[in-house]
């Protein structure tokens, strides 16, 4: 230190003779005085003391305030709050009570992708020390500090989408697993804390927590999670006087238990031997928020290039690490890598092909989504409804049934004018020569240049084609996938081919339960521009990068068009268009269809988007958002009240658009739960 | 440091009245002449401070003592930082290497030594918690309690016991007449194995011995952790959570996903007593069990592998419960013993402990079993002529040392009386039977309560007593098993009215006697009959090696508003009768006496008695303790104490044998380092069934009259 500080003298020494010596002589008179000076010299600032000090004045400082928040009574934050907002709404969980409502039915939670967490059984060497420790959600340090064998231990085996071998990854269990994904956000915390204030506890919810990784078979076959759910729902029945569950699952968490109440009626080696009434007997509804009942576009732009906004949330939560241009292809990737070993990221590609999501010319939302409007849309919602009519008729159809086009032009020119040159023509045999470089598993490097040019050519893909270019694209992986879910709409439901497992999870080849008495809702928030289909175009391909891209500098005209950074979007939560998560409970299911053969009555339950007023609300309560919507307290105000016994009729039926204020706004503004009913004359022949 | 900072000049020299820069310049000048400094190597400073002289007043600002503390701290948490980031850049095998560097390369953790030997995952494994080491988390609480939705109160980091004591121990508290929540107040046991994996941070429960069973292939769904609230009688924990429903329910469950593998359940401490009532509860009809039928646990077992399991109980309950004095019992004491322990609140807060403690049925589950048959009379004990010495020599070589300890004991003249579970002065601890005179305290008016009403919030029954009973309770003069029992009725009437709706401490004498039935009886051995299921196996696995309390000396403590009356002798001690501050000891987990862990196994139940009729194989391993050798090693690896066994790698290596498939025979049948089979002999206590007897007398009449 003293070197440090003598450094900045000798620098100009030199030139200061002249004063030295006038230094030197008084320096030698006062020779004897020294040691008396020094202890009354205050002592000079150096940088480093300067530092020392403001570091420890701001540590003293922080301890201090710590010292406060910890003494200072619970209540504070809210007072302050209440202070600044004006009163709060009772939370709905102690709204209800107040109402008088009790625990009654059984709870059971089923998570989505992403938000479970996932811990370390067994790893290789690199992963020592995290046995136990949570890989996927809480901190993501392991993320950071070693991401290589963290992506290593997340990727499941490519071939068997199993175990890699010497890798065991687990899900969480218990309500633990989903309740915070990461520590202060949120994802089932608000909904069990208002359960609990009606009288629910542990005895009585119960989270079905399973390796989203997997294929939804593949859970019952390495981790026997189906026959844990069957037995779970079963015991809590039976403890609980034999009152049914109400299940809510979230995201893709509806996909799986809709594989799951097929399976747990199915005969014993493929499914788990309940008899056919098994669901009548146990489940009292079925709660879908969210849910991605016909998949999401957003899996597709996913698996093509790893590019949708969210579909990894991973990339969110380490920014600067896996967005960082320096890295940016070799992460993504290691990232699509990594996502392409998880078979259930194909659960969401989008299902029922052109009949569901429109083709080269139409697509069922037509215009009539207003995607400008959502700045506007606010707390004050009452006079919105108005905005999309007047919107309505300055903006051009959008062609949202060109999932993927390259380039602009192509996405909005008329269906005559593109010249497609057929994908299935061109052939695979040349191989690009750069296998040595890309040990990374994504399958591009198979390609070859003729391929992503026959890629490139065919132009425009709809959901029917969408297929057919995975697999073009990536066979092994469609493979795997193909193997577990299938993506089309049955003609004869009654054909045995429907009895195999991977027809489960799609509703348009599968029949509902016999179970006349339960209910299925479905909730999910409007309002937010969804992401729905994409402009593409071919990047330059560099060894081992992926060679399609989103084409971000594509936009609208208008500040109102849907078209932005490449995405067209549409209505939606922001990751379920609204079309996915409503239109099997608004038309496949509803009444006696040959879907729902029952005929278990069906619910929709819209929430409308809007964003919390200020940063004290953190994620909000009238949130729409796809995960934030868990503390939204519409919502919660459902849930319990369907827990507590009420069915879909006491709740007020269907409940389109209602506004943050509680007052519905239906129908009128809105067309939009009509056009499946014009246009779905085929689905449901 | 001082030097560090005397460095900077404050004042301006006054022939160079410039700016800051030039004084830097000034001194380094001076430097390059000042020769004549003696300190070669210091004279930077001094030559600087010299040439002042005659300065103006300083202008800059001066090290106050704030500024001082400040960049004090500054520079720890700068080297704090910079030691966690090493920390956190270091490869994480790094404490292993200095570990191995210091004390020489480590054993393979049994499961690493057992994957090697090729044993993988066979049978499905279920842990049982003991008392106090289940974490137990609020759903519901009063205002104080105000943002701990769902935050451990039990286990974890206790942090709630320092923030707001009282409110801590009003919410861990049970309704002291129905012993189950009071109103408005829902804590609730943490489920999954993070119940019980860690206590509190760094603190191993069951931790070390999951890690070995992952080694060689169990995951989460072939471990499940049958966490129960631990504060409840057995019984409630169906009532309240329907716990053993879930069990029996997640045992099947185990079962039928693993391909028929019965499951090897592994109860430690009072879970052990837990899983007896299980045991008997899933196999009684309906309203009252669990309907399992009677081969339930043929079925579903292979084996019961108890952990310093307290099968008869322990003395240490008694303590507890009289006078929340035993050393662990409240361990709450230990975790906060500055709180706690604090003499300026001893009173009051043991009081609180006391109150908190007594609502909890459970703990009376642990008070002795089967009276004087077992635990000795006045005038002896199963264990007389054990000797406190031998604990030193006890190394690896024990079985010599085991002779060696027996010899003394012989030759010791004095021999302590342990039946007498509670004598008030040593002098009738050691007193032959004859001299003790007692009157009777059963009979005895408690009399009008003393004047002290204000402590009734308070709720120790005590201030029911008055003095006149108090005083009767001392001049009864000393306790064996059978009398503790009266005593604790009679000090504490409603405690146990609760306590024996739900638990039983006698020894039947016709176990066909339809009031066995009753739950209450499920978890006394003495009481019960093993489930019919010859092919299972029961294990005792217990510490051996530590002095473990048996017996009290009390004396009456001045009876000051709000205190407990009684209170244990700490200066009593006596050097022959392993009496040390008015507790005698016996050998032991420190908390689990040999007797109460081993004797069900060792005679009780042995081969085919009225309480095992299917004969179900027992056997005993017991661990001797070795203390750590230095303090890397944290509990040890080679512990005998009650729950540091848990990490014992000879006790993890046999129980990985077990769940991988292993028998009884295969692991080497009894290993015993005690004299329990010797203790077990004296206890005379009637195995064969009475009808069997009948027979026998019957036919030696009929052959002798012949």
């Amino acid at each position: 230190m003293s070197f440090l500080r003598r450094r900045k003298g000798t620098d100009s020494s030199k030139s200061q003779n002249l004063r030295c010596n006038i230094v030197k002589e008084d320096e030698k008179n006062n020779l004897y005085e020294s040691p008396r000076k020094e202890s009354y010299n205050s002592k000079k600032w150096s940088c480093w003391d300067s530092c020392c000090w403001f570091i420890g004045f701001v540590c003293s400082v922080w301890w201090f305030l710590l010292l406060l928040y910890n003494t200072m009574p619970a209540s504070i934050p809210q007072y302050v709050t209440e202070a600044i907002t004006g009163p709060l709404t009772d939370p709905p969980g102690v709204k209800l009570r107040k109402e008088g409502l009790t625990v009654n039915h059984p709870v059971v939670f089923v998570p989505g992708i992403v938000t479970g967490g996932l811990e370390l059984w067994e790893g290789h060497q690199c992963a020592e020390g995290l046995f136990r420790k949570r890989l996927w959600g809480g901190s993501f340090g392991e993320l950071y500090k070693r991401p290589l064998c963290w992506a290593q231990h997340m990727s499941l085996d490519n071939e068997t989408g199993l175990d890699p071998p010497g890798i065991r990854v687990r899900p969480v269990s218990g309500l633990v697993a989903a309740d915070y994904f990461a520590a202060g956000y949120f994802v089932w915390a608000v909904l069990i804390a208002n359960l609990a204030q009606i009288g629910y506890e542990e005895k009585t919810m119960y989270m079905a927590a399973y390796d989203w990784r997997l294929s939804f078979q593949n859970t019952e076959v390495r981790d026997q999670t189906l026959s844990r759910i069957k037995s779970n729902i079963e015991l809590m029945v039976a403890t609980n006087g034999g009152k049914k569950v109400v299940v809510i699952p979230h995201s893709m968490g509806v996909l799986y238990f809709l594989h799951f109440m097929k399976w747990v009626e199915a005969p014993p080696p493929m499914g788990g031997g309940g008899g056919s009434e098994w669901c009548a007997k146990h489940i009292k509804a079925v709660m879908n928020i969210g849910g991605p009942f016909l998949g999401v576009p957003k899996s597709v732009s996913g698996l093509f290039s790893v590019e949708a906004r969210d579909i990894a949330i991973a990339r969110t939560f380490a920014p600067g690490f896996l967005d960082k241009d320096v890295f940016g292809l070799q992460t993504f990737q290691h990232l699509m890598r990594m996502t392409r070993t998880w078979d259930s990221t194909m659960s969401m590609i989008p299902k029922g092909g052109d009949t569901i999501w429109g083709g080269l010319d139409w697509s069922p939302e037509g215009s009539s989504f207003n995607c400008g409007a959502k700045t506007l849309r606010n707390n004050s919602i009452n006079n919105t409804g108005q905005i999309p009519n007047i919107n309505l008729a300055n903006m051009k159809d959008v062609n949202y049934g060109r999932i993927i086009s390259f380039g602009k032009d192509v996405a909005e020119a008329h269906s005559s004018k593109i010249e497609r040159v057929d994908l299935l023509d061109s052939m695979k045999a040349d191989m690009l020569a750069n296998l040595t470089n890309c040990d990374i598993w994504i399958e591009y490097h198979d390609i070859g240049d003729h391929r992503i040019k026959a890629v490139a050519d065919y132009k425009v893909y709809t959901a029917g084609s969408i297929l057919d270019l995975l697999h073009f694209v990536s066979p092994k992986l469609m493979a795997r996938g193909g193997a577990h879910f299938s993506y089309g709409i049955a003609d004869n439901l009654d054909d045995p081919k429907y009895q195999h497992y991977k027809y489960w999870s799609n509703p348009l080849e599968t029949k509902l339960p016999d179970a006349p008495d339960m209910e299925i809702y479905s909730m999910y928030g409007v309002g937010i521009p969804t992401e729905r289909a994409y402009v593409y175009k071919v990047t330059t391909a560099t060894d081992c990068s992926i060679p399609f891209q989103i084409d971000t500098s594509a936009e609208g005209g208008s500040e109102d068009s849907c078209l932005k950074g490449g995405v067209f979007s549409a209505d939606g939560d922001e990751t379920v268009p609204v079309l996915s998560a409503g239109l099997m409970a608004a038309k496949g299911w509803r009444g006696k269809t040959r879907f729902n053969p029952s005929g278990i009555p069906t619910y929709i339950r819209e929430y409308s988007h809007a964003p919390p007023a200020n940063l004290l609300e953190g994620r909000g309560t009238q949130s729409g958002a796809h995960v934030d919507i868990m503390g939204n307290f519409a919502l919660i105000e459902d849930v319990i009240r369907v827990a507590a016994g009420a069915t879909g009729k006491e709740l007020g039926g269907d409940h389109r658009r209602c506004s943050p204020d509680g007052i519905p706004t239906v129908g009128g503004s809105k067309p939009q739960p009509h056009w499946h009913y014009d246009r779905l004359g085929a689905v449901a022949k | 440091m001082s030097s560090l900072r005397r460095r900077k000049p404050i004042n301006e020299s006054s022939d160079s009245k410039h700016k800051e820069e030039e004084e830097d310049e000034d001194h380094d000048d001076v430097d390059a002449v000042g020769d004549d400094d003696v300190n070669g190597k210091n004279k930077k400073t001094p030559s600087k401070i010299k040439k002042k002289r005659g300065e103006k007043p300083p202008k800059q600002p001066k090290w106050s003592c704030m500024d001082t503390c400040c960049w004090f701290i500054g520079c720890i948490c700068i080297t704090w930082w910079l030691l966690l980031f090493l920390y956190n850049a270091m490869p994480a095998s790094f404490p292993q290497y200095v570990t191995e560097a210091i004390t020489g390369p480590l054993p393979d953790p049994p499961g690493v030594k057992l994957k090697k030997e090729g044993l993988e995952a066979k049978h499905p494994v279920v842990f049982v918690p003991g008392i106090v080491t289940g974490g137990l988390e609020l759903w519901e609480g009063r205002e104080c309690a105000e943002g701990l939705f769902r935050k451990r109160l039990w286990g974890g980091t206790f942090g709630e016991v320092y923030k707001r004591p009282l409110c801590w121990v009003e919410h861990m508290s049970l309704d002291n007449e129905t012993g189950l929540d009071p109103c408005g107040i829902r804590v609730r046991p943490v489920s999954g194995l993070v119940a019980a994996d860690y206590f509190a941070p760094g603190y191993f429960v069951w931790a070390v011995l999951i890690a070995n069973l992952a080694r060689i292939g169990y995951e989460d769904k072939t471990m499940y952790m049958a966490a129960y609230d631990w504060r409840l009688s057995f019984q409630n924990t169906e009532v309240r959570d329907q716990t053993l429903s879930r069990i029996k329910s997640n045992i099947e469950l185990l079962v039928a996903t693993n391909g028929g593998r019965k499951v090897v359940v592994i109860p430690h401490s009072m879970g052990v007593l837990y899983f007896l009532h299980f045991m008997k509860w899933v196999e009684a009809p309906a309203p009252m069990g669990g309907g399992g039928g009677p081969d339930w646990c043929s079925k579903h077992i292979k084996a019961v592998v108890n952990i310093g399991g307290p099968f008869l109980g322990v003395p240490k309950a008694i303590a507890g419960l009289f006078s929340a004095e035993a050393k662990d019992i409240a361990v709450a004491r230990a975790l906060a013993p500055g709180f706690l322990d604090n003499d300026i609140f001893q009173f009051q807060t043991l009081q609180h402990v006391m109150r908190m403690s007594r609502t909890w049925d459970s703990t009376m589950s642990m008070i002795p079993r089967g009276g004087n048959t077992i635990w000795g009379g006045l005038d002896w004990s199963p264990e007389e002529g054990n000797s406190c010495a031998k604990k030193r020599e006890k190394k690896n070589e024990t079985q010599i040392a085991d002779q060696a300890g027996s010899e003394n004991a012989v030759c010791k003249a004095k021999s302590a009386n342990y039946g007498r579970i509670i004598s008030f002065g040593k002098d009738v601890a050691e007193a032959s039977s004859s001299d003790i005179e007692r009157i009777d305290f059963r009979g005895a008016i408690k009399g009008h309560s003393a004047a002290n009403t204000t402590c009734r919030d308070v709720w120790t029954e005590y201030h029911d007593m008055g003095f006149a009973g108090i005083k009767a309770v001392a001049e009864y003069k000393t306790y064996t098993a059978d009398s503790l029992v009266d005593l604790l009725h009679f000090v504490a009437p409603k405690m146990m009215a609760r306590g024996t709706a739900h638990f039983s401490y006698g020894v039947a004498d016709n176990l066909d006697d339809p009031k066995y039935k009753h739950y209450k009886y499920w978890s006394n051995p003495l009481e019960t009959r093993l489930p019919n299921a010859p092919d299972m196996e029961i294990y005792s696995l217990y510490g051996v090696g530590l002095p473990t309390e048996r017996a009290y000396v009390y004396k009456l403590s001045p009876h000051a508003e709000c205190s407990i009356p009684f209170k244990i002798d700490t200066s009593a001690d006596d050097e022959d009768t392993c009496l040390r501050d008015g507790v005698y000891s016996v050998d032991g987990d420190e908390t689990v006496p040999v007797l109460s862990a081993g004797f069900m196994c060792a005679k009780g139940w042995r081969g085919k008695t009225r309480f095992n009729p299917s004969g179900i194989r027992t056997y005993i391993r017991e661990y001797n303790h070795l203390p750590p050798a230095n303090l890397l090693e944290g509990r040890g690896t080679l512990s005998g104490a009650h729950v540091d066994i848990m990490g014992n790698f000879a006790l993890i290596e046999d129980v990985i044998r077990i769940a991988a498939g292993a028998s009884g025979e295969e692991l080497g049948g009894d290993q015993v380092y005690s004299k329990i089979f010797n203790w077990s002999e004296k206890i005379n206590l009637q195995l064969v069934h009475i009808s069997i007897l009948l027979r026998l007398f019957i036919f030696l009449e009929v052959s002798i009259s012949i």
